[in-house]
């Protein structure tokens, strides 16, 4: 069973990788035109710094994509450079290439993400768990549901509040960048209080608007868990309603929990970007922002490819764990 | 009478429902009505004095480029309001009918429908969006509703089709099809009435999810350009550094009315969970 689970899972994995990789590709040849001068007028036309010698980008862009092959041989060339990782080079800063700005925001990104995900996560679950406990004071209850209400809000929108909030009216946190300007990482104290510094309104804009759904998660299985005849039992032997609350409540309705990580890892990383933007945060998100606005398609191109497959495989490599924490996911799949 | 009567002691017990409905209600009024009241040539680039704060004759203040900021609010509303509603409207069409299809044909055809909607649920949607939404000319709010559509009818497409194979099974529509009931009829006049209330709960999560794309699509500068919207607003002041000047009535108000747009949303999505679910249970 746990193998016809894993191949279901992993072919769904390749057929993301396959109509992202696909999709892009196809989308600038279906409009009108040829898709590098176009992109390059555009460029041009919205004064758009390309700096160095113009005909030498058509020339480099031209042989990439090998426009005067077939189409078929196009598509299997662009799988190629694909799998090597050459995604091309940037209109807008010519001789770099994608992949390299593409790495250079990766570690902001997957730090900012990892970090507001860990807490709002453990903040979250233990929230849910106590506004589904009937013997948990009416306060947290309350708190709860105001939490709640909070989630449904786009994450950029608290942080624009945040940003106004706590760098601007009260000048408590930087009003954006990654670390104070003309420092470079490392690993030395002034650094990493630099980027803590730096990251701490972002991270709590996505802790704050994400609480509430892990809240909300968790109070609904911790309502089921408490109907079960067990949770009687343990009641009718006199344990300790504490002991009942973590090791007979908390723990079963934590599985649950976990897998709902897998299903919402994309809507976090979509509403991670927007964060970085408001912050001028220099991560991916931000990096696309700029792209978007530069009309530098190639990075655009880049950084849409690396989230659809990086989020495919992370998926893909949760679902291949929860059913080891969780037998009964495998059973219920069939 | 009495089934009005029964409705209102229903939702008044509902009081998430209850809240949910009102908020919509208000901003679809206000949507409605406010157009007629204010002077659009107040909405124009230089109409007025630019960076006012909220004053007796703005009561909202002026933006960077001198549009009266209540104006601009009033008139984004509809606007923003047609996206989310058209998109919401576009994938719930789409989603019930493949979820009825899957549902009633099966076999490969149900294989090739699931498989097509957990795939497109692992891609996230605004990777798709930027994607779609740069290679556009130029962006309006048609096309606008059209492109986010085409990525948010999944989840209407699963819980459509899961109703679809539980409701086939039923006494009811077995004694239907012994009958002579056949295909379409038995569709349209046994199954679809009955999934009535699960489309109406799915057309809610549709409509908030087709909003929180475009909304995000317009914050990264990729919405209609020329057009008012909320998120085009949002975006406007965010390229003019409103946060950084502190002009809060700039962008405040805008972030207050999607928010209230989300909320009502949500309370009304929860409130109608309760209700489905409890109707789902008993029935």
């Amino acid at each position: 069973m746990y193998l016809s689970y894993v191949s279901r899972r992993f072919g769904i994995m390749l057929l993301v990788v396959f109509f992202a990789v696909t999709i892009n590709f196809a989308l600038p040849r279906m409009m009108p035109g040829d898709p590098i001068e176009s992109q390059l007028n555009q460029l041009l036309a919205s004064g758009g710094g390309a700096v160095g010698d113009v005909g030498a980008m058509v020339e480099s862009y031209r042989a990439r994509f090998g426009l005067d092959q077939p189409i078929w041989q196009q598509y299997l060339a662009y799988w190629q450079s694909v799998f090597r990782l050459d995604l091309g080079s940037s209109l807008t800063n010519y001789p770099e290439r994608v992949s390299d700005a593409i790495l250079g925001g990766l570690p902001w990104t997957l730090g900012l993400l990892g970090f507001a995900t860990l807490i709002s996560f453990a903040i979250g679950t233990l929230l849910g768990g106590l506004m589904g406990w009937p013997r948990a004071p009416r306060a947290v209850r309350g708190f709860g549901s105001a939490v709640a209400l909070l989630s449904s809000v786009p994450y950029f929108l608290i942080g624009m509040i945040l940003l106004y909030l706590f760098a601007i009216v009260f000048r408590i946190f930087p009003a954006g960048g990654g670390m104070p300007f003309g420092m470079s990482p490392g690993l030395n104290w002034p650094a990493i209080q630099g980027i803590l510094w730096h990251g701490t309104l972002p991270a709590l804009a996505i802790i704050i608007a994400e609480v509430g759904a892990w809240a909300l998660g968790m109070r609904g299985m911790m309502v089921s868990v408490l109907g079960e005849d067990y949770i009687t039992l343990a009641d009718a032997k006199g344990l300790k309603p504490k002991r009942i609350f973590l090791w007979y409540g908390m723990r079963n309705a934590l599985l649950p929990q976990l897998t709902k990580l897998a299903l919402s890892l994309g809507h976090i990383a979509s509403g991670a970007i927007l964060v970085e933007v408001i912050f001028s945060y220099p991560g991916i998100g931000f990096r696309l922002y700029q792209a978007i606005q530069s009309k530098d398609y190639f990075v655009i191109q880049g950084i849409v490819l690396l989230l659809s497959v990086s989020i495919a495989i992370a998926m893909f490599i949760l679902d291949l764990i929860y059913p080891l924490i969780d037998p009964r996911i495998t059973a219920k799949g069939k | 009478m009495d089934r009005f009567l029964f409705a209102a002691a229903g939702l008044y017990r509902n009081k998430s429902l209850l809240f949910g409905l009102l908020i919509l209600t208000t901003i679809v009024l206000v949507a409605l009505i406010g157009p007629l009241l204010v002077d659009g040539t107040l909405s124009r680039v230089g109409a007025t004095v630019p960076r006012q704060p909220p004053s007796g004759a703005h009561w909202l203040g002026t933006d960077a480029q001198g549009r009266d900021m209540l104006t601009v609010l009033i008139l984004a509303m509809p606007q923003t309001l047609k996206i989310g509603l058209a998109a919401g409207l576009i994938s719930l069409s789409a989603g019930v009918a493949l979820g009825l299809i899957a549902g009633f044909v099966g076999g490969f055809i149900d294989t090739v429908i699931r498989l097509a909607s957990d795939v497109m649920m692992t891609i996230p949607g605004i990777a798709i969006l930027v994607l779609v939404a740069s290679n556009v000319r130029e962006m309006t709010v048609e096309l606008m509703a059209v492109i986010v559509a085409s990525l948010s009818w999944m989840v209407a497409t699963r819980t459509i089709r899961a109703q679809t194979l539980s409701l086939r099974e039923r006494g009811y529509v077995q004694i239907a099809r012994l009958n002579g009931s056949t295909g379409l009829k038995l569709i349209f006049v046994e199954v679809l009435p009955n999934l009535l209330p699960f489309i109406a709960a799915s057309f809610v999560i549709t409509v908030s999810s087709a909003m929180l794309a475009t909304i995000g699509l317009e914050a990264l500068g990729l919405g209609p350009q020329n057009e008012l919207t909320l998120g085009m607003t949002i975006y406007w002041s965010q390229f003019y550094g409103a946060i950084i000047r502190g002009m809060w009535w700039w962008w405040g108000p805008p972030i207050v009315a999607i928010s209230l747009i989300f909320i009502g949303l949500m309370l009304t999505s929860a409130g109608m969970d309760s209700f489905v679910n409890k109707r789902a249970g008993t029935s």
